[in-house]
């Protein structure tokens, strides 16, 4: 099989990010999967048992200082030592802040193409495929790549599939970087810690919150049912606004386009940037007092009526139910 | 300072978008604008030039005739000068060759800077600005929710997976900025006046010496559109609203 190289993320501290487990995952699903590492002199080895038990079955790692210094120039150097070392059919990237500027010099700098934010790949005869999520979910599209090296940026999040353990075959070189103007990374701030609801993007159930809750301490309202629920907290562009909450909750067109087994909308009314993001889930239910709301139009399941009475009924009869169930 | 801001034409996320059926936009389908994201752009740059004369703003676009209008807007903001790179085959470009179009572009132009979107809310590649910056041999910036711009340098903040980044470079550089950045101003009247004598060169594949025919190239090979979502139930709270709606996700094993 064709080998298929796949950039993982890495924390300050070399950890593994948590989207290598989908990139070598979707890898998988085209061919060989090779992990490729850029990692600071001596750190990399520390992460290969790790990427054995995600599947890599080969990992190349690259190794200098210039890693967590210099913003892309390692990740690039890295992957492009492993396109010459490992003559890959595709290479997999996250279509993340930091990762997809490699993606797209990689493919300037090979004569490559790319196939942007894919959701899904799959190997078609001798072509790979790329599948894609259009204008919010209104379209499923196909890409595939001619005449050069199919270069691919996955959506965080969006690959399902996970690879079998392996125990990789591992290469290591030493990363140089060219002297050349770079873009340098004076500091990394770290988020503070998770409250310990799970992350928006990929969550199986997402509460949302929108404009209808009012003020910023109501937003406590959709934390209580995300809570009951197991879900991540997410919000509309209204809320984000409002400044109910960070930036980062943002579902919609402009923000996180998540595609869970359940979303619950409260007074949001769902306009059409909103639903960009999140139609596609697989149950959708809102609750908003004004019948007309454009949300209800996409609802499985729409309850016309007060967030502020509603919500804690239903936090109450959830637990009910999972006090009876134990 | 030579600061200039790349725009994209896009269908208006406030209308529904359509594809035709090789998967190319639909450009009849809604009203194409100036991407708002572009915008944001913009006003980055004009913030720097109202605090320091004797910038220049130029916006650069690849796109189709009915491009103009996106960038006479871009004009009546404040921009000093627009080019619009038009030419036939184009038409259906992946992001290697619109990036490699708008580098020779912008080095034709000149520049210290260049500023985008950090990405479209059509394509949502995000991939432009670092091709750009590789054609040019120069540093990215990428993805800015802040932006502060001195004579030699650029620096910001990048949020990432797990926290932020602060990064920085020499010029010349190339940036991208989020919908976290700048908001952008809206023109005023004497601005949409002053728009229709400023500058909008018009050059093609030939003035910057590039050949019509791509290499490697990304193509869509199949489009469908998803089925509308039909609604389901929709009660009116009288009090027993919410033990419905608990019996109704128990019954789809939700809880």
């Amino acid at each position: 099989m064709a080998n298929i190289l796949a950039l993982i993320e890495t924390t300050s501290t070399g950890g593994l990010k948590s989207s290598a487990a989908g990139l070598i995952g979707a890898a998988a699903q085209l061919g060989t999967p090779v992990a490729v590492l850029a990692a600071t002199p001596g750190a990399g080895a520390a992460s290969v048992a790790e990427l054995g038990r995600l599947g890599a079955a080969k990992v190349y790692i690259a190794e200098g200082d210039g890693v967590g210094r210099v913003l892309t120039r390692p990740q690039l150097e890295a992957l492009a030592g492993a396109v010459e070392a490992h003559g890959p059919a595709a290479v997999l990237v996250s279509n993340s802040n930091e990762s997809r500027g490699v993606a797209g010099r990689l493919a300037v700098r090979v004569g490559g193409a790319v196939a942007a934010e894919a959701v899904g790949v799959r190997a078609d005869g001798g072509r790979i495929i790329a599948v894609h999520s259009v204008f919010g979910g209104d379209y499923t599209t196909e890409s595939t790549i001619e005449g050069g090296l199919p270069i691919i940026t996955l959506r965080p999040g969006s690959i399902e599939e996970r690879a079998e353990a392996a125990i990789p075959e591992v290469s290591t070189v030493t990363l140089v970087l060219a002297a050349g103007p770079a873009a340098n990374i004076v500091e990394l701030r770290e988020a503070p810690a998770e409250t310990g609801r799970p992350a928006l993007r990929g969550a199986a159930k997402v509460v949302s919150g929108g404009r209808g809750l009012g003020a910023k301490d109501n937003f406590a309202l959709v934390e209580q049912l995300a809570d009951a629920l197991g879900a991540a907290v997410g919000a509309s562009r209204a809320a984000v606004d409002a400044g109910f909450v960070p930036q980062s909750h943002q579902v919609g067109q402009t923000g996180v386009a998540v595609s869970p087994q359940l979303y619950v909308a409260l007074g949001i009314s769902g306009a059409i940037q909103h639903r960009a993001g999140m139609q596609t889930s697989k149950t959708i239910v809102a609750i908003n007092k004004d019948e007309d709301a454009p949300i209800f139009e996409v609802a499985d399941f729409g309850i016309v009526g007060d967030v502020f009475t509603v919500v804690p009924q239903l936090v109450e009869a959830i637990k009910a139910r999972q006090l009876a169930a134990v | 300072m030579k600061i200039v801001v790349l725009v994209k034409e896009v269908p208006d996320t406030y209308e529904a978008r359509k594809l035709d059926s090789s998967g190319m936009l639909a450009r009849t389908a809604s009203e194409l604008v100036p991407d708002e994201i572009n915008e944001r752009a913009l006003e980055s740059a004009l913030r720097y030039q109202d605090a320091h004369k004797g910038t220049e703003v130029v916006v650069l676009s690849m796109g189709p005739e009915s491009t103009v209008k996106t960038l006479r807007k871009m004009l009546s903001m404040g921009a000093d000068s627009a080019v619009l790179v038009e030419d036939s085959s184009l038409a259906g470009a992946d992001l290697v060759r619109t990036s490699a179009v708008l580098a020779a572009a912008v080095q034709r132009e000149g520049f210290d800077l260049i500023v985008a979107g950090n990405e479209s809310t059509d394509g949502r590649g995000g991939l432009v600005p670092a091709m750009v910056a590789e054609h040019l041999g120069l540093p990215l910036l990428p993805s800015l929710d802040t932006l502060e711009i001195t004579a030699e340098s650029v620096s910001g903040s990048c949020a990432i997976d797990g926290g932020t980044l602060v990064v920085n470079a020499a010029l010349p550089a190339v940036v991208s900025v989020t919908e976290r950045s700048a908001e952008a101003r809206f023109p005023n009247f004497k601005g949409i006046m002053k728009a229709k004598k400023k500058p909008l060169a018009k050059i093609s594949l030939a003035d910057l010496g590039l050949s019509p025919e791509p290499g490697a190239r990304s193509t869509v090979t199949a489009a469908v559109e998803r089925p509308v979502r039909a609604a389901g139930t929709k009660i009116v709270d009288e009090g027993q609203a919410a033990q419905e709606l608990a019996d109704f996700l128990a019954a789809n094993r939700l809880i």
